[in-house]
């Protein structure tokens, strides 16, 4: 009777719900049963197991692919510890991951051997979270350690991805979700510091320095990024013939001055509401500028804004796909040269499809760890 | 004793902010005469002379123009293209997104659910394959022209686009004209009335209550009271190999179109939906309490409150779309961006062409902001 009187109150309460009901249930199955039919009997999913390589990684070469796997190895050792070590949001993070990469692998999607891989990348994580849950309480002032670990296992992972001399790995045989994702992290990497310096430059009593900023800020989040891409591509040949620059950082350039724009406006806004008596305070102790921005008013202004700042970084993972029209092959450039391979002629939307449900599963992981972290810190509760 | 100079707050917030503006200038003409050096190298000079020669290429649709016109010429009609993509793509998204975010909280299960699928699912997904996937795997994998799928009496769908019937204005648009003209004038005198009316009793309500009906019963009246009607529909009919007559939608315009709204309506969607959400349940409670419809509820006390909380990320999300719009070049629409594009490759003039470019953007920009602040602060002061 539960069930019932559950369908009364949400589907048939009153005459006009239940013919919204009834409308929305017909459009339901008819959009549900063409999609259901096309893709277990017209679509050819072939495409994707056979192009599995080239959408992950691109054109990287196959006897260097190891350095991937050693990448990857050295984050899941990271995630692992930090998950055990923090407990709560990082712990449950480090353990969805666990379980995705595991059902990956047990899955035949992939040859053996790159199952073995996920496997072995699976259990050390699981080790490394094990070991973590196990130092917590032995070893004090662990937190810093890792967080350092994180810093260093960036440029860790550009030079481990490139390498050195002989067998180095050219930045633009980078391709695949590999690109994507380097590309969002060096974005979100440099354009945070970027833009936390443009928005107290913003907010600063010089009014020299307070101009320059405002302008950069303005003129930056006044055009699209496209433009900033073809600049970066275009522009930096010319106005730097010195500098020897390949298309990827050029890339790697736009992106983040392009976002650091938009994360200067959402630092100010945490700025803003910093109460006047944070800075009187501070100066009242004897802090100065430096101490009192970075002790004081950043790590509130920055803890309100949270969401906001998150919300930039999905949008700029996005736009790293905006790369594909400067001509590099990240995620979705490698789906458009698998579409044009005439081996696979006639099947854009299994293609598309596929790239965007990789898309949608990092975006909406994001977008869902933010809300998380919201409730966490109590953001947004006043 | 005085402070030495060096120690003296003042004297030193000059010199750093000169020793700043120093670097800067000095940033900047370092790349000044490394873009002369540059641009000598590939014999150009930096002017604006060649925007008066001929463009010599083909633009597939817009305004009229022909390839025999100048580069000037050409930009403009990226430039027109550009805003009608983004003023019909933001008519689409708003309401595509209103309905969205009334339907998020519905107090229907169902009509609920679909709604916030909808929004997780577009919002997740970059906007570039959006528009790629409704490009090559929607619309071009259409029926062909003979084939085509006939939605109703003169809409027509092929991969050539879309064909809808046009209205075509007759000698009785004239007359019908002048027939709104009197029910606008009618119109303001009863808004103004309205105003005064509530005023002297001292009382909130719909200022336009008696303005809206009194123009649309003139409006509806002078219709038929004109002797010809004052619009025909031309109707798109297949002739040969391709439909003529009619409006015509490309299939490059539908697909921009089309992902430039979807994507956007997601946004819009949240932001009506937290607006609505933000204001507290208890004012529409103690509105209910104090005897006010539910109509009346919405309008006096829930929209006025809501509004000044949608209408900023509601600009913003303006500006995004058409910003977006540049993705055009994906996929071969001609707008400011692509057909500045083509100009850089065809006279290799890419600082100024770049330079044009922003400035049309930044001027859109602004102009968008400053009318959705002017209408902000309308809404505001109207309270």
């Amino acid at each position: 009777m539960k069930i019932l009187s559950w369908l009364k109150d949400n589907l048939f309460s009153t005459w006009y719900n239940t013919l919204l009901t009834v409308l929305a249930l017909g459009f339901v199955y008819f959009l549900s049963k063409g999609i259901l039919v096309w893709a277990f009997t017209d679509a050819n999913w072939d495409v994707i197991p056979a192009n599995l390589q080239l959408f992950s990684v691109g054109a990287y070469p196959r006897s260097e692919i190891w350095r991937v796997w050693v990448v990857l190895y050295t984050v899941c050792a990271l995630l692992g510890l930090s998950g055990g070590i923090w407990g709560g949001l990082p712990f449950r993070f480090a353990i969805g991951i666990g379980s995705v990469g595991f059902v990956c692998a047990l899955l035949p999607l992939f040859e053996w051997a790159t199952r073995g891989w996920i496997f072995g990348n699976v259990a050390l994580l699981g080790a490394f979270l094990v070991l973590g849950v196990n130092v917590r309480g032995l070893v004090s002032k662990m937190r810093p350690w890792i967080l350092g670990a994180w810093l260093l296992s960036f440029p860790w992972t550009l030079i481990m991805l490139r390498g050195f001399g002989e067998n180095s790995v050219l930045t633009t045989n980078w391709g695949g979700l590999l690109l994507t994702l380097i590309l969002a992290a060096v974005g979100i990497v440099f354009c945070f510091p970027l833009g936390v310096l443009l928005a107290l430059g913003r907010r600063s009593s010089f009014p020299a320095v307070k101009w320059v900023s405002t302008a950069y800020i303005e003129l930056v989040r006044g055009v699209p990024l496209i433009t900033i891409l073809f600049m970066a591509q275009i522009m930096i040949p010319i106005f730097m013939p010195n500098v020897r620059l390949d298309k990827v950082l050029r890339a790697m350039l736009g992106i983040t001055f392009f976002s650091a724009a938009y994360m200067a406006e959402n630092v100010r806004g945490g700025l803003q509401a910093i109460p006047k008596g944070q800075y009187e305070a501070a100066h009242a102790l004897g802090l100065n500028y430096p101490l009192t921005t970075l002790f004081i008013i950043l790590p509130q202004a920055l803890r309100s804004v949270i969401p906001a700042i998150v919300g930039q970084f999905i949008a700029l993972f996005k736009d790293t796909s905006l790369v594909t029209i400067v001509g590099l092959l990240d995620l979705l450039g490698i789906a458009k040269t698998v579409i044009a391979n005439p081996d696979w002629l006639g099947l854009q939307a299994e293609v598309y499809l596929f790239v965007a449900v990789i898309y949608f599963v990092f975006s909406y992981s994001m977008s869902y760890v933010s809300q998380k972290i919201e409730t966490a810190l109590g953001v947004g509760k006043t | 004793m005085s402070i030495p100079f060096w120690r003296d707050v003042r004297v030193l917030r000059v010199l750093l902010q000169v020793l700043f503006l120093i670097g800067i200038f000095l940033l900047a003409g370092v790349l000044y005469t490394n873009m002369l050096t540059g641009l000598s190298n590939l014999g150009l000079t930096l002017n604006l002379d060649f925007l008066g020669n001929e463009a010599g290429f083909d633009i597939s649709e817009g305004i009229e123009y022909e390839p025999s016109e100048t580069y000037l010429k050409a930009f403009w009609v990226g430039v027109v293209n550009t805003l009608k993509v983004s003023l019909i793509g933001i008519v689409c998204a708003t309401i595509l997104g209103l309905v969205v975010g009334i339907a998020r909280l519905s107090s229907n299960w169902l009509i609920r659910t679909i709604a916030a699928i909808y929004v997780e699912c577009f919002r997740n997904i970059p906007l570039l394959l959006q528009i790629l996937f409704w490009y090559t795997a929607v619309i071009l994998q259409l029926p062909r022209v003979r084939e085509s799928i006939s939605l109703f009496e003169g809409v027509f769908i092929n991969q050539r686009g879309v064909y809808l019937p046009s209205p075509e204005p007759t000698a009785g648009l004239n007359v019908w004209g002048g027939f709104l003209l009197a029910g606008l004038v009618l119109a303001v005198i009863l808004y103004i009335l309205r105003a005064k009316q509530l005023q002297r009793l001292e009382r909130p309500g719909f200022r336009a209550k008696w303005a809206l009906p009194a123009f649309l019963i003139v409006a509806v009246l002078g219709w038929f009271l004109t002797p010809e009607i004052p619009f025909t529909l031309d109707f798109p009919v297949l002739r040969g190999f391709n439909f003529v007559g009619g409006l015509s939608l490309s299939p490059e315009f539908s697909a921009l179109l089309i992902g430039l709204s979807v994507y956007t309506g997601a946004f819009i969607a949240e932001i009506v939906r937290s607006g609505i959400q933000a204001v507290a349940k208890g004012q529409r409670e103690a509105a209910r309490a104090v005897g006010l419809s539910e109509s009346q509820t919405l309008q006096l006390v829930v929209l006025p409150q809501a509004i000044p909380i949608i209408v900023p990320p509601l600009t913003s999300q303006y500006l995004n779309l058409a910003k977006n719009s540049s993705l055009a070049i994906a996929i071969g629409f001609p707008d400011v961006f692509s057909i500045g594009n083509t100009m850089m490759l065809q006279t290799g003039q890419s600082i100024p062409v770049f330079a044009m470019i922003m400035v049309s953007y930044l001027i859109m920009s602004l102009t968008t902001s400053a009318a959705m602040n002017w209408y902000n602060r309308w809404i505001t002061r109207n309270r």
